[in-house]
């Protein structure tokens, strides 16, 4: 299994020339920030032809998630908090967890919600359960490992989020013109082709399941152009994506979870598309335990990120994007994360 | 927005535990939602759990698509 | 952050006019101070006793100087294992002795339990520079090349594994080495403008730096950079990127020109057997950019804190 297949660069250019052949102008969305970031890194966004524009949407559970939790969580004493490093940077309203963690907060970055578990065996310990699709089952996974174990140390915040139904909303915006999604191909190994059969039947546009290599990125572009005229969802990535998903990690998360309307900053609320803890592991549910609430954090006037997350403009079109607001400084929360649009595009296209 | 990286499967521990090697380094995993896995499959590894097994036939079925591609002055259909 | 401490809290009030790791007084006496905070303390490939001598070495011998003495201090928490001592110490003598340098003087604190992480040691090191050798940034042209000696990524990748109890096996090595033969070699062998060792921030923030300094352009070539598989796989799982990685055995050099000869030569001693050419500089481009393996520049920027790793 030689994964540098994927990343022929002869092979990619000739199929980006390829692509010069169309000529009328697309605009496909790339869902996920795993995608943004792999776009910026090979340089792709510039490669393809004029007329084929990429924009990113809202695909970063970082920048989606209050800046408020942080607040609430700083505050909490005598409690370990375990976390994925992509949260360590996000401001709160006065400081980040790295900040509270240098001024004497036990907070630690953990590759996996096994670590977390690891780490509460002989201390009180909240995992923020942050992610999509991809990383929900893991979370799920340590809620069910605790309580059968009565790993009463151990709690999770569910902080998870649903893409379809952000695919929903989002593309409910009359504003929003895109011809085509490239889906996320990590999300989809998880919950299959099935859950975005909705969008060619209410939207009219396609999608495909694309992977992160360039080869796999340039091919899910070429897919888009080639059904636009009948337009489905398709599986680039079929080498890791099964059409009916992973049921046992889909089981799972019903098993642990209930789905419930969910706030993305930037976006509002968006119906259905975030996880509750269900009660029967309420132990385990650290919004429950610690009794920490969420609000929105007012926005700078001048940020738009909402529309960058929507995919209506793109992170050089918003008036502080890289003058006020950088990945030093971050203002919005498109910057905050380092897979955040701006973030990216900061990064990488300028 | 969801890291995941191909790793190959070495062993299959106790638990739906199981060791990867990734780049000639081993790793302990849960292969709770890969439980057909056997030794020798690779999949794909995203925050020390296998989430899916890789199938090589589709990896050479989506690369077949490349390499059959004419360049595009051959090209009969135009897009 | 830090280099913006330095500049707005340090230089000022010191009244120091460069930021560079080591200084040379009447051109021939060059001496340098560090301090080592590494955790965990003992991680594959090496020790905070072993990384205090060569971080020291590596800092004298930037500049072309044959490092000759340090003196080193310790921090000790209380309770510290008497055990745990003797092997750093002894780790500390056998890399002096690789080095050819001597531990000449040293002090010893001991703090209340909890005041520090178990050990801190903070060097002086003094080194020797031979005449005739100047090396500085000011003397980097438009076409010189960028060599680096070695793998890039692998020691904080080692201390990542280590500090966050990743359990990869066989455990990532850190590069922990001293450079002054690689240096010695570059001298001998070639046109050697400046080198600075590619410690914390790693190639990319180095690079950055000789960009503000000389106001030149760089250009990276992707597929050119030394990274080990298993360095790579394990970036792409972590979300880093080696070029802004911490290395404790690589120095990055700016030299006239390259040849397959003084590659070949590099290549037959143990500290830069995988050296190679990575870039060159350049009047064409503003800052430095990285030319991926489709081609494409894309910018690397400088960045103000420490990569984390991340799962998205």
């Amino acid at each position: 299994m030689n994964w540098n297949r994927f990343r022929q660069p002869d092979l990619i250019l000739k199929l980006i020339g390829d692509l010069t052949e169309y000529k009328k102008q697309v605009k496909f969305m790339e869902v996920c920030g795993s995608h943004t970031m792999a776009i910026g890194h090979w340089g792709l966004r510039k490669l393809l032809p004029e007329n084929i524009i990429l924009i990113s949407g809202p695909g970063c559970p970082v920048c989606v998630t209050p800046a408020t939790i942080i607040d609430s969580l700083i505050k909490l004493k005598s409690v370990t908090i375990t976390t994925f490093g992509d949260l360590m940077r996000v401001p709160g309203s006065h400081q980040n967890l790295e900040q509270a963690r240098a001024q004497g907060c036990d907070i630690r970055i953990v590759f996996s919600p096994m670590d977390a578990l690891k780490i509460s065996q002989d201390r009180e310990t909240i995992f923020i359960g942050l992610g999509f699709e991809t990383t929900i089952p893991g979370i799920a996974f340590s809620i069910v490992n605790a309580a059968k174990n009565n790993n009463q140390n151990f709690s999770v915040l569910s902080l998870g989020k649903l893409i379809p139904p952000a695919l929903d909303a989002l593309l409910d915006d009359k504003d929003l013109k895109v011809d085509g999604l490239i889906l996320p191909g990590h999300v989809s190994t998880i919950i299959g082709m099935m859950p975005y059969e909705f969008i060619p039947y209410k939207f009219g546009i396609g999608g495909v399941i694309t992977g992160f290599e360039p080869l796999d990125i340039v091919l899910g572009v070429k897919t888009l152009i080639e059904n636009l005229d009948h337009p489905r969802i398709m599986n680039e990535y079929s080498r890791v994506v099964r059409p009916e998903g992973n049921q046992i990690a889909l089981d799972l998360i019903s098993e642990v979870f209930e789905i419930t309307h969910a706030q993305w900053r930037g976006i509002g609320e968006i119906p259905d598309s975030g996880l509750k803890i269900k009660s029967k592991y309420a132990d385990f549910d650290a919004f429950r335990k610690y009794d920490i609430k969420t609000s929105d954090l007012e926005e700078n006037p001048l940020c738009l990120c909402g529309n960058v997350l929507k995919g209506k403009i793109l992170p050089p079109e918003c008036p502080l994007f890289a003058k006020t607001c950088t990945p030093d400084y971050p203002i919005g929360p498109c910057m905050v994360s380092s897979e955040g649009s701006c973030a990216a595009y900061y990064k990488y296209e300028r | 927005m969801c890291l995941a990286i191909p790793a190959i499967v070495v062993k299959k521990t106790h638990n739906d535990m199981g060791i990867v090697c990734l780049g000639g380094v081993e790793k302990e995993i849960s292969l709770m939602f890969t439980p057909e896995v056997r030794i020798g499959d690779w999949v794909m590894l995203h925050t020390d759990f296998a989430i899916q097994i890789i199938t090589e036939e589709d990896a050479r079925e989506t690369l077949a698509i490349f390499q059959e591609i004419p360049p595009a002055d051959q090209r009969e259909e135009k897009i | 952050m830090t280099r913006q401490l330095i500049k707005e809290v340090f230089a000022g009030e010191f009244r120091i006019s460069t930021l560079d790791d080591a200084v040379c007084i009447d051109g021939s006496l060059t001496v340098t101070t560090d301090a080592y905070v590494v955790n965990p303390i003992f991680f594959p490939g090496g020790d905070i006793g072993k990384l205090s001598i060569t971080g020291t070495v590596n800092d004298l011998c930037m500049n072309g100087s044959r490092p000759a003495y340090i003196l080193a201090s310790f921090i000790l928490e209380e309770g510290f294992a008497i055990d745990q001592l003797h092997s750093i110490v002894s780790s500390m003598q056998s890399t002096a002795e690789e080095a050819g340098v001597q531990i000449i003087a040293g002090d010893t604190k001991v703090v209340e339990k909890g005041r520090c992480d178990g050990l801190y040691i903070t060097t002086a090191g003094i080194g020797f520079l031979p005449g005739g050798i100047h090396l500085d940034a000011g003397k980097i042209r438009s076409g010189d090349k960028i060599i680096v000696n070695g793998t890039l990524g692998d020691h904080a990748i080692a201390i990542i594994n280590a500090r966050q109890q990743l359990g990869l096996t066989p455990a990532p090595e850190s590069d922990c080495a001293p450079l002054h033969e690689v240096i010695r070699i570059l001298l001998q062998n070639t046109n050697l403008k400046f080198a600075r060792d590619a410690t914390r921030g790693g190639v990319a923030t180095i690079l950055n730096e000789i960009c503000d300094d000389t106001g030149l352009g760089i250009i990276i070539d992707e597929s050119s950079l030394p990274v080990k598989y298993s360095t790579r796989v394990l970036c792409d799982m972590l979300g880093l990127d080696p070029l802004y990685l911490a290395n404790e055995g690589k120095l990055i050099a700016f030299i006239g020109e390259a040849n397959d000869d003084l590659l070949s030569l590099l290549k037959t001693y143990k500290y830069s057997y995988e050296a190679a050419v990575i870039g060159q500089c350049t009047n064409e481009v503003k800052g430095v950019f990285l030319r991926t393996i489709l081609g494409r520049l894309r910018p690397l920027l400088m960045l103000a804190s420490d990569p984390l790793p991340r799962i998205c």
